[in-house]
Parts: structure tokens; C-alpha cells; sequence
């Protein structure tokens, strides 16, 4: 919980790992490649003063994770995402079992989520039903760009792809959370596009389609499609930090995502251990539309307490104290009402 | 070696790097800093590309080196051009496929089962539609109000850069792109009707914003992997277009 000036915050952190990059689990170049990748994201949008050296990147022990999030960072839930990468790592960098050694110790504070392959055909659906009753999964993290052998990635449309979204829906796995990544099949397509997303979003209206990153760098094209499909969300992993770097970048696509979707389907995210919630926490509650941006709704209260937990709370079923609570509002995205640009 | 090749110019080599285009950001791969180096011995010019991180889209980074390749060629006296990308994971794979003139496709056998040519263009399209944006809302901020903007025409734009690159896209798109062309078109070239105005203009917003907001990332990224901090801090005084935020 955060308070601030009187107001009081139930935060829910969307996307959380703990991972192991260190270089006895790194398998290849690529994992060398893809840590160096994060921790670029992380110093380039990170304030000064919150950098880690490099070496503190590549794995947090449990104690630090614990502190950084439920002691310094506010957080009343995280919601561990799990990234397998086991093409890249030797023992995976962040996968379901990793994660969960923590959520089993903390169960009131974290939640675990696993994961699934369309490329693991019938044997994978089988695995998919033993994690889901192991971990009681309410979520998945799909990564579409994970390299699988002679494999470079895949779609939410491929034929197996279905078959695991009916399976989740059988066992109550209702949040699919999904990270494009520089998909390298098909490479003849722009990998980050989220037209899939729209397709089985509406084969699965029961389902909920969390897109991590607010579908960035294609932030057109992720609201076009959560405008049309009332169960797609917007998590704000990786959008977060430009609080920092560039404010006003960050109150635009905040203001497009309140403008098209509205207040309900926007969800928190520090994307942990590459940025740390207590600053974006902080910043954020402290955060304007700046005055000169009319076209945008404004960032209320109310709003900020919705995107940094009540809207992830109601996803997870999770119980939040009835003073930190919301009135019930008419449920339903505010839309896309066309006006004239100001 | 040729007599012409004794003359090569590295200027004219950077000038030739100029016209290449980053298809996803917009924007030029001189500008935004991706020619690591140029090098010219006689009629023979190498020059190395490098990216903002070493997972970047592929297919985005083969189109860039391919037209650094051809953008080279063009260049009087060059008699070979060695485009090489560093510090990628597929670098071996596009460098290879460049020089041996194989195509995409050819590039990475079984991975990639067509050419670029559709990725580029709904690229083309994006920009186009970010270009428009960019020109409408000056009008607009001019005092312009939607049912004129209907019947604008590129002419009405104030000349500047913006007005040139919307004009650029337009040629490469080959949509009509003289003065007395509307202002906003869709991407077949079909003016905009004015009932549909407002909403157009508002996605294309939306675009503008998504290609503008990437390329700052990129250039970030590209700043702390390269270590030029200096350049990140005039990036988002220039990207600010207006107050700042308190």
C-alpha cells in the first residue's frame, strides 16, 4: 500500500520475475545478448541514482526481491511472468518453478503464473494441466518470440495455439498475458504486430488478453484492436519508466490508452528486477496530464488507483481491505467517442 | 582498379547513408547515429551498422544493410561496397545474405518464406499517416478547424520539414504529392472525407506518437550501448514540443 497525501493505493505489481542471467546459466551468446538487452533498458530509463551495477542484475537473492518489492516498493501483490528462454539458459531464466520457490513461501503476497508452447503439441497440454494444478494457475505469460530449436517463434494463430487457449479455459486460466518479442518467424512480418491478439480475443471472449507493453512500439495498433475487444487489457511494463526519462512521451501514451480503452483495462507494472516499483510509484501518484495536453482525460485519483492495483485485483480475484476499495462504476471501457484533434 | 575510383569522396558515401531509411522509426540511419564507421581505400568502401540492442527486429536491420549496400553503389568511383552489421545476433546471416546478393528469403533458408517488399510498405503507409498528422495539427494549432482541413491541400501546409517528408512519402508511395494534392489522404490515395476527418486524424495521432515515442527508445538505447549520453539529452529537448512537465 502507498499513501499520499491522504489517498491510500492497493498496488498490484502485473509483471515481476525472479530470473537467473548469471553466466554459469547462460547457455550462448544469445543469453549473454539478451541479458545485455535488458540491463540496456534498464540504465537507459532508469534514474541515476536507482542503476545497479551489472552484477547485480544477473540474479536477486530472495531477501533483495522481497525488500525491493514488499519493503521499499509499496507493492500489496505481485504477479510473478514467467520467461523460459531455454534455448538461451541452461536451467531457463525465469521459469514457473523459479518463480514459484518464492510465491509458495509468500502466498499472500505473490501470485505465480506459468506458461505454455503451441509447438509442444499434445504432450505440452498435458504438462500445461499438471503446472496449472501444481501452481493453481489463474494466468499464463506467453512469449511469442522464444526460439525453440530450429523454431524462431510463433503466433496466438497457429492451429496448436487454440487448442491451449480451450485447455486454459477448461481449467480455469482466465489471463493470458501476452509479450510480443522480435518474433524471428515469420521474419517477413513485423513481429510486434498484435493482429492476432484481435483474432482470438474474440474466439475466446471468456478469456481475458492482457498485452504487456501496451503492444509497444505499435501502440496504434494494440488500441485499434482493445477498442473492438472488450476482454483485451494494456499492462504497463516498460511504459512505466518513461515517467522518468520522458514525461511527457509517458503522459501521451497514457492519455491515448485513457482516451481509447479507458481507465478499467490499463494495469501497473514495473516489469522487476528491470526497473524497481518504488519510484514508479511514487512518480506516478505524483504524475499530471500536463495542462497544455487537453485532448487527453485527466489522471484522477480515482484512475491512478485502478491502474496501479483495483484493475489487476478484480483480474486475480484478489481481496482488497474494503477501505482501499472503489465504489462500482459502470462496468465497460470508456471507448472511442471520434473528436476533432485540439 | 578503374581510374574513375582513385576519387571517391567519404562525404558523398555519407550523403549516399543519409537516404537510407530506419522503415520502423522513419527517420534516417545517419541521424540516428546507426553508421558506426565509413572507410575508404580506393574504389573499395566498407561501412559498419550498428543497432540499439542486439535482439532488433531482423527483418528491419536486413532492409537497412541491403540499402546501405545499394546507396553505396550509387556513389561515383565505388567500385565495392561491403556493408557489414556488428554486434547483432543475426549479423553473420544478413551480412552473408547482403553480399551475396541472396535476398531475405535467401538469407535465412526456412525461416523466411517471402521478401520484404510488404513490410516496407505498411511501413510506408504508417509514416505517411504520421506525416499527414504532423502537417494537420500545425493547421489546426493555426486555427484551422476540421471541416476546412477537409479541403486543404499540400499547399496550404506552411513549407518546412515537415511538409517535405510528408511530400517524400508520398512519391515513394505514389500517391499524388503536388500542391494543389489534398492534405489528408487515405492509403490508397482516396481524400478523406470530411465526415471521417476526426477520427482518422485522431489514429493517425496515435501512430505518430507510437513511431515517435519508438524512436526516442531506440536512440536511448542505442546511447547507453554506445555510451553517448551527451546525444540523449538534446533527443528529448528537440522531442518536447512544448511545456515542460513540473
Amino acid at each position: 500500500m502507498y499513501t499520499r497525501n491522504g489517498d491510500s493505493y492497493f498496488i498490484v505489481d502485473g509483471h515481476i520475475h525472479a530470473w537467473d542471467a548469471t553466466p554459469a546459466n547462460q547457455a550462448n551468446r544469445y543469453g549473454e545478448g539478451f541479458i545485455n538487452c535488458f540491463y540496456d533498458y534498464h540504465r537507459n530509463l532508469s534514474p541515476e541514482d536507482r542503476v545497479w551495477p551489472k552484477e547485480d542484475f544477473l540474479k536477486q537473492s530472495e531477501e533483495r526481491i522481497l525488500k525491493d518489492l514488499f519493503e521499499d516498493g509499496y507493492v500489496d501483490v505481485g504477479i510473478f511472468q514467467p520467461t523460459y528462454l531455454t534455448d538461451f539458459y541452461v536451467n531457463g531464466f525465469n521459469t514457473t518453478e523459479q518463480d514459484g520457490v518464492l510465491a509458495e513461501k509468500h502466498p499472500d503476497k505473490l501470485i505465480v503464473n506459468g506458461s505454455w508452447d503451441p509447438r509442444d503439441g499434445e504432450a505440452g497440454l498435458t504438462a500445461l494441466a499438471e503446472l496449472a494444478e501444481r501452481w493453481q494457475l489463474k494466468g499464463v505469460k506467453l512469449y511469442t518470440a522464444e526460439w525453440k530449436g530450429e523454431s524462431k517463434g510463433w503466433k496466438l494463430t497457429d492451429p496448436w495455439s487454440y487448442r491451449y487457449l480451450e485447455k486454459c479455459q477448461e481449467l480455469g486460466i482466465t489471463n493470458i498475458h501476452i509479450h510480443k518479442g522480435p518474433t524471428i518467424y515469420p521474419l517477413n512480418r513485423d513481429a510486434f504486430d498484435v493482429a492476432d491478439v484481435d483474432d482470438v480475443a474474440s474466439t475466446f471472449p471468456e478469456l481475458n488478453f492482457i498485452v504487456e507493453h501496451v503492444g509497444l512500439p505499435r501502440l496504434e495498433d494494440f488500441c485499434w484492436i482493445a477498442t473492438q475487444e472488450p476482454n483485451v487489457y494494456g499492462g504497463l511494463a516498460v511504459a512505466m519508466p518513461f515517467i522518468h526519462s520522458r514525461p511527457r512521451y509517458f503522459a501521451q501514451i497514457v492519455g491515448e490508452l485513457l482516451y481509447w480503452i479507458g481507465e478499467d483495462r490499463i494495469s501497473f507494472a514495473s516489469d522487476y528486477a528491470i526497473w524497481t516499483p518504488a519510484w514508479l510509484i511514487e512518480r506516478f501518484v505524483d504524475f499530471d496530464i500536463p495542462e497544455d495536453m487537453t485532448e487527453y482525460p485527466a489522471l484522477t485519483t480515482d484512475v491512478k488507483k485502478k491502474i496501479l492495483g483495483l484493475n489487476l485485483a478484480k483480474l486475480y480475484d484478489i481481496d482488497v481491505p474494503e477501505h482501499l476499495r472503489l465504489p462500482e462504476t459502470e462496468a465497460g471501457a470508456i471507448g472511442a467517442e471520434p473528436e476533432p484533434v485540439a | 582498379m578503374g581510374v574513375a575510383s582513385t576519387g571517391v569522396s567519404r562525404a558523398a558515401v555519407e550523403t549516399a547513408l543519409g537516404t537510407v531509411r530506419d522503415p520502423e522509426l522513419d527517420e534516417s540511419i545517419t541521424s540516428l547515429d546507426f553508421v558506426a564507421s565509413v572507410t575508404v581505400a580506393g574504389g573499395d568502401v566498407t561501412v559498419e551498422l550498428r543497432l540499439p540492442t542486439y535482439f532488433c527486429a531482423p527483418n528491419f536491420a536486413y532492409l537497412m544493410v541491403a540499402d546501405a549496400y545499394d546507396a553505396v553503389l550509387t556513389v561515383p568511383g565505388v567500385d565495392r561496397a561491403l556493408v557489414r552489421l556488428i554486434d547483432h545476433f543475426a549479423s553473420e546471416e544478413i551480412n552473408a545474405g547482403v553480399a551475396a546478393g541472396r535476398g531475405f528469403a535467401g538469407s535465412f533458408p526456412g525461416l523466411a518464406d517471402d521478401e520484404l517488399a510488404e513490410l516496407r510498405a505498411t511501413f510506408r503507409r504508417k509514416a505517411h499517416r504520421a506525416g499527414q498528422e504532423r502537417c494537420a495539427s500545425g493547421l489546426v494549432r493555426a486555427g484551422w478547424t476540421v471541416r476546412e482541413l477537409a479541403a486543404a491541400t499540400l499547399g496550404d501546409v506552411p513549407a518546412g520539414p515537415d511538409r517535405d517528408r510528408l511530400r517524400r512519402r508520398r512519391l515513394e508511395l505514389e500517391l499524388p504529392a503536388g500542391d494543389d494534392a489534398p492534405l489528408l489522404v487515405d492509403d490508397a490515395g482516396e481524400p478523406v472525407a470530411e465526415l471521417d476527418l476526426p477520427a482518422q486524424l485522431r489514429f493517425a495521432r496515435t501512430t505518430r506518437i507510437s513511431i515517435d515515442g519508438n524512436a526516442a527508445l531506440c536512440r536511448g538505447l542505442l546511447d547507453v550501448r554506445y555510451r553517448r549520453q551527451e546525444a540523449a539529452a538534446a533527443d528529448d529537448a528537440a522531442a518536447s514540443d512544448a511545456a515542460v512537465v513540473g
